[in-house]
């Protein structure tokens, strides 16, 4: 038992890894079940965490506290073991949670079993999808607790190969091609975040006089390595350290996310990836860019956060705008989701680049939002690409009709994403906009921002409506006149997705803020106390 | 007392919610055709509570809120309210409007059962339609209870995306499918001014409650009320269909006739005009927001109104009159008679839907017909829905003693006293408002049968025509009786509008002209359409280019489609394309790089001989030379 407690987040990684394991040893016929148990297992053991964060309900200062720590950085669950060790080098098996990857974790596990159950779709090579996809999960998980850079980075690489696999093996008709555009996109992210790892390490080497280290916690809150890092004339190849190494993890991160001008693999690749790939690709992957800049580049360089702020906000601005203009210039039915993803995830970059707190809470907000209303819109889509064969939006219509049951579940799911009141859409872009008005004393271009990132919720609605005209209103079409309604498998994943959309939207406080303010507040202090923000400026910055 | 109310204002909510969820649930397994009794009974509690709540409540004692619960709580700390809270704010106002909202639902509600179990209707929908109706109660009524502008804001996507179902009901037809987009997407451009209104009353004020925000925020929103109070006004035009965002209104025409009347005419659509009432302590601190209210109200009332003079869509008509009749309310916010603008909003309420539901009427006799043209002497074969469309026709056109000459009057007093042109502007429309409110009486009721061959019109039955009589009680009466206890009763209202008026036209002089006016109109309309009928087409013919322009409602879908929608459309295709060629592309050149490099050493090494040998005796022959010019 003790051995299950102490370990909890070491179990939760590699439950899918015995899955998959198992998968490899056993019979092709159990690999579906063993995979779906791996996955509803891992599930369980996420929301077991659940334990630890509850009592934050009680929202008492005290009780806060006991539950997010005094100061970021404080980690429950933690797991360290010193791993490869050198003269020069300590690298840590170290895990951790806190209120920024708990909520992550959670989603995780329950949009991989969500979309393992969706995977009864997946005809070919079974036992091979199936482990590709448990191994796909333990390195998101991984990516999520880790607090060792180095194991961070291994559990990164870990996430990419299945996912090369399984798009370009199970994919659409251009598979090759889509998984490669990933597989180099990704690559080159992660490379030039490799490269900063490493620096980092060196730099920090020089600040603690002595041993660097690869402690991602130690890197973000110890001083001396932090005013080594911001020093102006801390220079490497003749450029100031700190934007340099924000701008590589910046950019291994934007790819991920994705943002202008770093987003065209998406639309290939969601088009081309089976349903369930691109409900994980939407739901989680994208989440570890935006997790990375909470985690990484934000509390390690706060002075540039600070100092390119307008960039960042405006990278997130122009991804909004531009997402929901590409998403509206769509006829295939996938990409417009896709080109909506890459406007959504904007919301997150501009609630981050504001640096205050309302912004803070939304973009998380959003994040996971996001991260349960577009998986559910891709499952939809791959619902009618399953009887249908095509996903041209000019070439359906009348869905209604035939799918009643399904049509209203997508409502549902389209809805939330054009963020409708009630619905989970709605808070985290309302937070983000709330937050960017807020910053007007301390950023004099936080308003018309705010106001061009307010006019995306028309073009978004724009698109999703029109959309909903061409695909599921009109006439009944004959060749869609057979359809079978929504089967078993079908509402029992949507059904889910769709509570979780309502109540997100409906009790955001019990169902989310509850379990990340905590951490979010102590990071976005940190962040804003070690950027050197003084007088009227902290005080305004940190509302 | 607070207990109470707490109590009834959580029945008069839950009661429709509870229904729509069962009626939508057991509605096609179990309930079937008797669904209308699930949504029957929840409004008609609904409304039971509302009327209770309406008793209870002393207008003259400040008004009670009430907190249900915690709502959503932000990461704010200084002078900034963190905590959201679901919270009612009962005061006359509201439960005027609970009152009103309740008793059009619970008779449009009784109306449908007979109307759309009859009107070509495919087999599903009943309960669907019952379900979206009792849902719309249910946010409606969030609306008007509201005690803070979030759940304000709330309640108004709420019953959007109600109206948004409604309209596209019959989604099968495109043009119910378009309806309801257009509409979804005009009302959020307004909404997008609403939300910044509210987001900048947070940011002045630090807090949302009404209870702050009109008392001590006031203070705080000191050089910003203009500014809030014409982003909240965005809200406003296009919730209540007003210049230029009216474009919706005509259009959701397309959903059942039910739905027109209640929530396109009765309730929804004066959700505007009830949140400028509500903010008017905001609005009256700003002049050029109120002149701004009064002018779009006074413009829109006539343009609509001269639109609706060249319709034959019987409830195109209606709509158009709809939002003339809204523009006459936002008229008398924006001079300062809020009290009588909201006693329209009242009585508007029963003549409207009671026309509404008349069309209906006429188009379950005649199996969905509704063109003008093909309607004609229907008194004979209608003879109740006659009668009702009758008082219907006389409270819209504001005959004495019918419902809307009282509400009407008030408001043109005012106009007239405080901003002539404006004033003059209102009674202008009052008499095309007589004209073409008896023109539609005239041709569908009166003059020869042009009834098709096939058609056989028949009366309805009792389940519609109740509620039609309940209606034309209203249309009667609810003038006459309330025109003084009316703004007695919302008294509160009446005191943040500080009165400015000095009077040059008296009351009695404008009652009179008005309804010397409104009687020339009708004589005007029966002269056309009774007496000489061909007047009328010559007329039409004389006034050529301005009748069409009329007919084709100023042009202004056009322009909206030329001016936003289609370069909208282009800039996504254009940015699709940058998308495709010039950020993939640049990625292709990137990608060149190596693959450049690569070519190039791979040719280098292609195990050819000749190649290799070539190679050779060129490197040879460079050396060679090397050697040879560098030799002393």
């Amino acid at each position: 038992m003790e051995l299950f407690s102490q370990h909890i987040l070491s179990w939760i990684i590699f439950t899918p890894i015995v899955g998959a394991a198992l998968c490899l040893i056993l019979p092709t016929r159990w690999s579906r079940t063993l995979a779906m148990a791996a996955s509803l297992i891992t599930l369980l053991l996420c929301i077991s965490l659940y334990a630890t964060y509850g009592p934050a309900a009680a929202d008492t200062p005290e009780a806060r506290q006991e539950v997010f720590g005094v100061q970021y950085g404080d980690m429950k669950h933690v797991e360290r073991a010193s791993w490869i060790t050198g003269e020069k080098f300590a690298i840590e098996y170290y895990l951790g949670v806190d209120g920024l990857s708990f909520p992550l974790v959670v989603l995780t596990g329950v949009i991989t079993f969500l979309s393992c159950w969706a995977s009864f779709t997946v005809k070919k090579a079974i036992k091979g999808y199936y482990i590709l996809f448990l191994l796909l999960e333990t390195g998101m998980l991984g990516v999520f607790l880790s607090l060792d850079f180095f194991l961070f980075y291994v559990f990164w690489e870990v996430m990419l190969l299945p996912m090369y696999f399984l798009i370009g093996v199970w994919g659409g008709p251009r598979k090759e091609y889509a998984a490669i555009k990933f597989f180099i996109y990704t690559l080159a992210g992660s490379v030039l975040m490799l490269v900063a790892i490493v620096a980092c390490y060196f730099f920090s080497a020089s600040a603690l006089g002595g041993r660097g280290t690869f402690d991602i916690v130690q890197l973000s809150t110890n001083q001396s390595i932090l005013q080594k890092f911001s020093d102006p004339h801390t220079l490497l190849l003749g450029f100031r350290f700190a934007p340099f190494m924000f701008l590589l993890f910046a950019i291994g991160f934007a790819i991920k996310v994705p943002t202008f001008p770093f987003h065209t693999w998406l639309p290939d690749a969601h088009v081309e990836a089976p349903t369930p790939i691109s409900m994980i690709l939407a739901g989680i992957l994208l989440k570890m860019g935006a997790y990375g800049f909470f985690r990484i580049a934000y509390p390690i360089f706060p002075t540039v956060a600070r100092e390119f702020a307008w960039f960042i906000a405006a990278i997130g601005v122009i991804s909004i705008i531009y997402g929901a203009l590409c998403a509206m210039a769509q006829t295939d039915f996938k990409k417009l989701v896709a080109y909506s993803s890459i406007s959504h995830m904007g919301y997150v970059i501009l609630g981050l680049a504001i640096l205050n707190k309302t912004g803070f809470q939304g973009a998380m907000f959003q994040v996971l939002a996001h991260g349960i209303s577009s998986p559910m819109c891709f499952f939809l889509v791959g619902v009618i690409y399953e009887r249908a064969h095509h996903r041209e939006i000019n070439r359906f219509g009348g869905l209604w009709l035939t799918m009643p049951r399904y049509s209203s579940l997508a409502t549902v799911g389209f809805f939330a994403s054009l963020g409708l009141p009630a619905l989970c859409g709605f808070i985290g872009e309302v937070y983000v906009l709330l937050g960017t008005f807020r910053a007007k004393d301390t950023f004099d271009w936080a308003v018309p921002m705010a106001v061009i990132a307010a006019l995306g919720a028309i073009l978004t609605a724009g698109y999703i409506l029109w959309m909903i005209q061409r695909v599921y209103l009109g006439p009944a079409k004959d060749e869609y006149k057979g359809f079978p309604d929504a089967n078993r498998n079908e509402i029992g994943i949507l059904v889910p997705l769709a509570a979780l959309c309502l109540l997100m939207g409906i009790l955001p406080t019990h169902t989310v803020f509850n379990f990340m303010n905590g951490t979010l507040d102590l990071l976005q202090e940190k962040i804003v106390a070690s950027a050197g923000i003084v007088g009227h400026l902290a005080s305004s910055i940190g509302m | 007392m607070e207990t109470q109310f707490k109590i009834l204002g959580i029945l008069i909510l839950m009661a429709p919610l509870v229904s729509a969820i069962l009626s939508a649930m057991l509605g096609r397994p179990l309930l079937r055709s008797r669904t209308h009794w699930m949504v029957i009974i929840g409004v008609g509690l609904s409304f039971v509570c509302s009327l209770l709540m309406f008793g209870l409540l002393n207008p003259d004692v400040s008004s009670p809120v009430i907190t249900i619960y915690d709502w959503i709580a932000t990461g704010a700390t200084q002078n900034l309210q963190t905590q959201f809270s679901v919270n009612f704010h009962i005061d006359s106002l509201t439960t005027v409007m609970l009152v009103t909202v309740t008793l059009v639902s619970l008779l449009v509600i009784i109306y449908s059962r007979d109307y759309m179990r009859h009107e070509h209707q495919p087999d599903r929908g009943y309960e669907r339609f019952f379900a979206f109706l009792s849902l719309f109660v249910f946010s409606m009524c969030t609306l008007v209870l509201a005690g803070n502008f979030l759940l304000l804001y709330l309640g108004w996507e709420a019953v959007g995306l109600c109206s948004y179902l409604l309209i596209g009901f019959y989604y099968p037809k495109p043009e119910a499918a378009a309806a309801a987009k257009k509409a979804f997407l005009v009302n959020r451009v307004g909404d997008l001014g609403f939300g910044l209104g509210i987001l900048l009353i947070y940011l002045r004020c630090g807090h949302l409650d009404y209870d702050y925000v009109f008392g001590p925020g006031l203070i705080q929103l000191k050089g910003y009320e203009t500014a809030v109070a014409l982003l909240l006004f965005c809200g406003a035009v296009g919730k209540s269909a007003q210049l230029p965002l009216h474009v919706w209104l005509p259009d959701a025409m397309e959903g059942p006739t039910p739905v027109s009347a209640l929530i396109h005419a009765a309730t929804m659509v004066t959700a505007g005009v009830y949140m400028v009432a509500r903010c008017g302590a905001i609005f009256a601190r700003s002049e050029p927001a109120m002149m701004v209210v009064a002018t779009t109200g006074a413009v829109t009332a006539i343009f609509a109104a001269t639109i609706a003079l060249a319709q034959y869509d019987l409830k195109r008509i209606l709509a158009y009159s709809t939002i003339s009749q809204l523009g006459y309310m936002f008229l008398g916010l924006g001079v300062f008679a809020a009290d009588a603008a909201v006693f329209h909003l009242f009585t508007h309420a029963f003549f409207k839907a009671l026309l509404f539901l008349g069309a209906g009427s006429v188009m379950h006799a005649m199996g969905g017909i509704i063109d003008l043209r093909q309607l004609g002497g229907l008194r004979k074969f209608l003879p109740w829905t006659f009668v009702t469309f009758v008082i219907g026709s006389a409270a819209l056109a504001g005959l004495p003693p019918f419902a809307g000459f009282y509400s009407k009057d008030l408001i043109l007093v005012q106009a007239i006293n405080t901003a002539p042109v404006l004033g003059w502007m209102a009674v202008a429309t009052a008499v095309v408002t007589a004209f073409y409110t008896f023109r539609i009486l005239f041709l569908a009721f009166c003059g020869p049968t042009r009834v098709p061959m096939e058609v056989r019109p028949h009366e309805s039955g009792i389940w519609m025509l109740i509620p039609m009589f309940v209606l034309s009680l209203g249309a009667l009466g609810a003038g006459f009786l309330f025109q003084h206890r009316f703004s007695e009763y919302l008294h509160l209202v009446q005191e943040r509008f500080a009165s400015l008026h000095h009077e040059r036209f008296s009351h009695e002089f404008v009652a009179v002209m008005s309804t010397v006016l409104t009687a020339l109109g009708i004589g005007m309309a029966f002269i056309f359409y009774i007496q000489r009928p061909n007047w009328a087409d010559r007329t039409r013919v004389l006034a050529g280019p301005i009748y069409t322009l009329l007919q084709r409602k100023y042009y202004v879908d056009e322009l909206y489609d030329l001016l936003f929608v289609r370069p909208l459309r282009y800039l996504g295709r254009i940015c699709f394309g940058v998308d495709c060629y010039v950020v993939d592309g640049m990625i292709w050149l990137v990608t060149g790089i190596p693959r450049l490099i690569g070519w190039t050493l791979r040719t280098l090494q292609k195990g050819a001989l000749q190649g290799y040998g070539l190679t050779m005796a060129l490197g040879l022959g460079i050396l060679l030379l090397f050697v040879w010019f560098t030799q002393p």
